[in-house]
């Protein structure tokens, strides 16, 4: 592979070693489930279920709203207990269905029936995919569908399948890759069909030699690549990864559709093949329970709704001094207040860092040394954004560029004065987002 | 029963739940501390410090220890006086200390030392806010106070070196006696022979504690450019703008403009270079913007030194590159990734 090395970028400890040679283990059903509504970025669907009622596993309890909004399934069936107020993963208190499974774990009738599929056309395909409620698995959570709906003026010739898994500490994809290989792979055909491309690349970094192997043995057969990638934070990140395979630069506020790429995650891959060959909306993810707070690290096969409570305590709990519990990876991942929160579509992994791991970052001072800057992989200024940050100078951040931030944390990863700087440009987004939306 | 109180709710909460730190991501660190990169830096000192004790004996040995501890003393006074937390930890005062001494004459009194640490710490640094917040190399401040508030003690009492500084001989530094040979009989006096041009690197030669030895001067730098603490853009671009246009000059008229080679490897201007105009706080933080930088100084130090009324000009084209420093970065910003240059928003 060529192998174009993106800028910035750093090396953090991956400590992928502590479940990387775990096998996916289902987790047997726990006593509740809450299931989140707002689970897809975009549109939150509309509950359709209310207190009381019983529920198949992958029948739809919230209807879609709109284009950029997917349905949501039980994940198994059971009895709807309420409708109440949880903890999201995402940050704020929600609203979420609590399930009460009753064990059966029945299906709806129609689904978990495979069927033949060469028949399929790109609109049927795009169809079942919205109707799975599939959302993009490597974090971002964005309907699956419109990805696969670009407009006409943009045709794709490269579907990129994304497995580099850049964030410390996850394996789910990882091990995905090792034991679902095929169905991966299947679920990168449909995608291809319904895009109508020829080219499609497994994007592996080469921390996973293994994966890369697997890969490479099931893509053969189908004339796909795979390609190793150098090993280095955020090589997953779209812009970056495309730019890696294949030199083309996304538009700064653009989309890789600008450039005739679309970019899907492993795990969105095969949960398009469960899709789309067996019937089987998404109600399951793999998720990396670990982190050296995690006693026994482990990669969980997890229903939606499982409470990270369940999920660690599967894990065999968490070591007393446990400081912090991420959902997702320690870059990019969002800390928790309760564990009270479930597993949502978007859940990559539980990461439990013990309190001497936990990075506290203050507001030192800049020393202006630029590590920053050589770190940010979107070739912005962090010292200087952050600088205005503090004096509530958001216009200047604007001009600045702070809305092509990616918020990989890179920055701040490098910072000897251990600046918070993601924490002061996501406030800076939201201020020119509210006062942009204001203006109107 | 009585109702519990607040605290008892709460240290019963305490009990049941547990509490996690909740903060926005990164959640981890690499681990370096503003102190980590000020300490590789003296490391990267250490070797032309300790050198100069060898070769200027006991004064400079004292000349560095009154110029660090009394920079340290003035910034903790001030810290506490001003109620601010001390930060003499991340050892940055003691690197302002160390830069200042190492710009003296080993012959330089104890008051002067005070005087210039003085308005290195507390004028240049704290006035402004304290560490990166001044626009001004605290460490060049001092001396340019020094330079032209003393300028008998500053310029006209160098030593020759001699081994533990035991014979020490006044005579004068390789560009002043460049500059007085110009103003008496009107052309040079430099021969650049292997001897002269071994003893010029080695650092036997007269001039401030630090900037004499070229040679672990340099291997200080690259040094820190191998660690990743400073880049190579300024010192390379300082460094080579010194040698090309002093260089232009000596072919011109080379009866009049000494071999830039002479010019590279005498003065202050490895110390400088390396050492000096790579300050953070003072100098611009992106590489394009650090050539224009270097570039600069180099520019006015051979305006000074050729045709200025100091034979070095190292410190001042540094300083007066300082002020230029905010300018520099407002318009030398990095082209985000993606974008074409001067556009912003998709550009397709």
């Amino acid at each position: 592979m060529a192998g174009r090395r993106f800028p910035g970028g750093v090396h953090p400890a991956y400590g992928k070693d502590l479940s990387d040679r775990r096998a996916i283990e289902r987790m047997p059903l726990p006593g509740r489930l809450i299931v989140h509504f707002a689970q897809n970025v975009g549109t939150a669907p509309r509950p359709v279920v209310k207190k009381g009622d019983a529920v198949k596993k992958g029948q739809v309890i919230a209807e879609p709203q709109g284009f950029i909004s997917v349905p949501l399934h039980a994940p198994t069936s059971g009895v709807v207990q309420a409708l109440d107020v949880f903890p999201h993963p995402a940050g704020a208190d929600m609203q979420a269905a609590v399930i009460i499974p009753d064990g059966a774990d029945e299906w709806a009738p129609g689904l978990d029936a495979e069927r033949g599929t060469e028949g399929f056309d790109a609109e049927r395909i795009v169809s079942i995919i919205r109707d799975a409620g599939l959302v993009g698995m490597g974090g971002a959570a964005f309907p699956t569908h419109v990805k696969l709906s670009p407009p006409k003026e943009m045709p794709i010739d490269l579907l990129i399948i994304n497995g580099a898994e850049c964030e410390p500490y996850l394996t789910g994809d990882h091990r995905l890759m090792l034991e679902r290989p095929d169905a991966i792979l299947e679920g990168a055909s449909y995608f291809a069909r319904s895009l109508g491309v020829k080219r499609v690349i497994v994007a592996i970094e080469k921390n996973k030699p293994d994966a890369i192997e697997t890969m490479r043995i099931g893509a053969l057969s189908r004339g796909y690549t795979v390609a190793g990638l150098d090993v280095v934070y955020p090589q997953g990140a779209e812009r970056q990864l495309i730019y890696a395979l294949t030199g083309r630069k996304v538009p700064a506020g653009g989309l890789p559709m600008h450039v005739g790429v679309l970019v899907q995650n492993v795990g969105t891959a095969l949960a398009a093949s469960e899709a789309i060959r067996f019937a089987r909306p998404l109600v399951e993810r793999v998720v990396s329970v670990t982190g050296s707070g995690t006693v026994a690290p482990r990669n969980v096969l997890a229903r939606i709704g499982t409470t990270f409570d369940d999920l660690i305590a599967f894990c065999g709990g968490r070591h007393p001094d446990a400081g912090k519990v991420v959902s997702g990876g320690p870059m990019m991942g969002v800390a928790q207040y309760s564990l009270e929160a479930p597993v949502t579509k978007g859940t990559t992994g539980v990461v439990v860092l013990r309190q001497r791991e936990v990075a506290q970052f203050v507001n030192e001072v800049c020393i202006r040394c630029g590590r920053c800057v050589r770190a940010c992989p979107m070739r912005l200024n962090p010292s200087v954004l952050g600088i205005f940050a503090e004096h509530f100078r958001f216009d200047d951040m604007r001009e600045h560029h702070v809305a092509d931030c990616i918020e990989c944390g890179c920055c701040s990863y490098v910072c000897p004065s251990r600046r918070p700087m993601v924490h002061h440009f996501r406030r800076a987004k939201a201020e020119i987002r509210s006062a942009a939306s204001g203006a109107i | 029963m009585a109702e519990k109180n607040d605290t008892e709710i709460r240290e019963d909460l305490e009990e049941t739940l547990p509490r996690f730190l909740v903060s926005s991501s990164p959640h981890i660190h690499e681990g370096t501390r503003i102190g980590d990169i000020m300490r590789l830096v003296i490391i990267a000192l250490a070797p032309a410090a300790l050198f100069s004790v060898y070769l200027f004996g006991l004064r400079a040995l004292l000349t560095i220890a009154v110029s660090v501890s009394s920079a340290v003393i003035f910034e903790a006074a001030w810290q506490k006086i001003a109620r601010k937390p001390v930060t003499i930890g991340n050892m940055s005062a003691a690197l302002t200390g160390l830069l200042l001494a190492l710009n003296l004459p080993s012959t330089s009194p104890w008051w002067m030392i005070l005087v210039g640490t003085l308005f290195a710490i507390i004028v240049a640094k704290q006035f402004y806010g304290g560490l990166g917040y001044n626009i001004f190399n605290p460490a060049l401040v001092g001396r340019v106070v020094l330079l032209i508030a003393f300028p008998a003690q500053m310029t006209a009492r160098w030593v020759a070196p001699s081994a533990w500084g035991m014979n020490a001989v006044t005579t004068a530094t390789p560009l002043g006696r460049v500059r007085e040979a110009l103003l008496s009989t009107g052309h040079l006096d430099v021969h650049l022979t292997r001897h002269e041009v071994f003893n010029l690197l080695l650092g036997n030669r007269a001039g401030s504690l630090g900037e004499v030895s070229v040679v672990l001067l340099a291997a200080g730098g690259i040094f820190l450019i191998a660690r990743k603490i400073v880049t190579w853009h300024i010192p390379v671009s300082f460094i080579g703008s010194v040698w090309a246009m002093t260089g232009v000059f000596h072919l011109v008229n080379p009866a009049r403009y000494a071999d830039p080679s002479f010019h590279v490897i005498t003065g202050g201007l490895f110390l400088g270079a390396f050492f000096m105009a790579t300050d953070y706080v003072t100098s611009p933080i992106t590489p394009a913007g650090k050539l224009v930088f270097g570039v600069g100084c180099g520019a006015i130090t051979v305006v000074i030194r050729l045709f200025g009324a100091y034979p070095e000009g190292v410190s001042f084209a540094i300083l007066l590159m300082n002020a230029f420093t905010p300018l520099i970065d407002r318009y030398l910003k990095p082209t985000v990734f993606g974008a074409r240059k001067g556009r912003t928003g998709p550009g397709v």
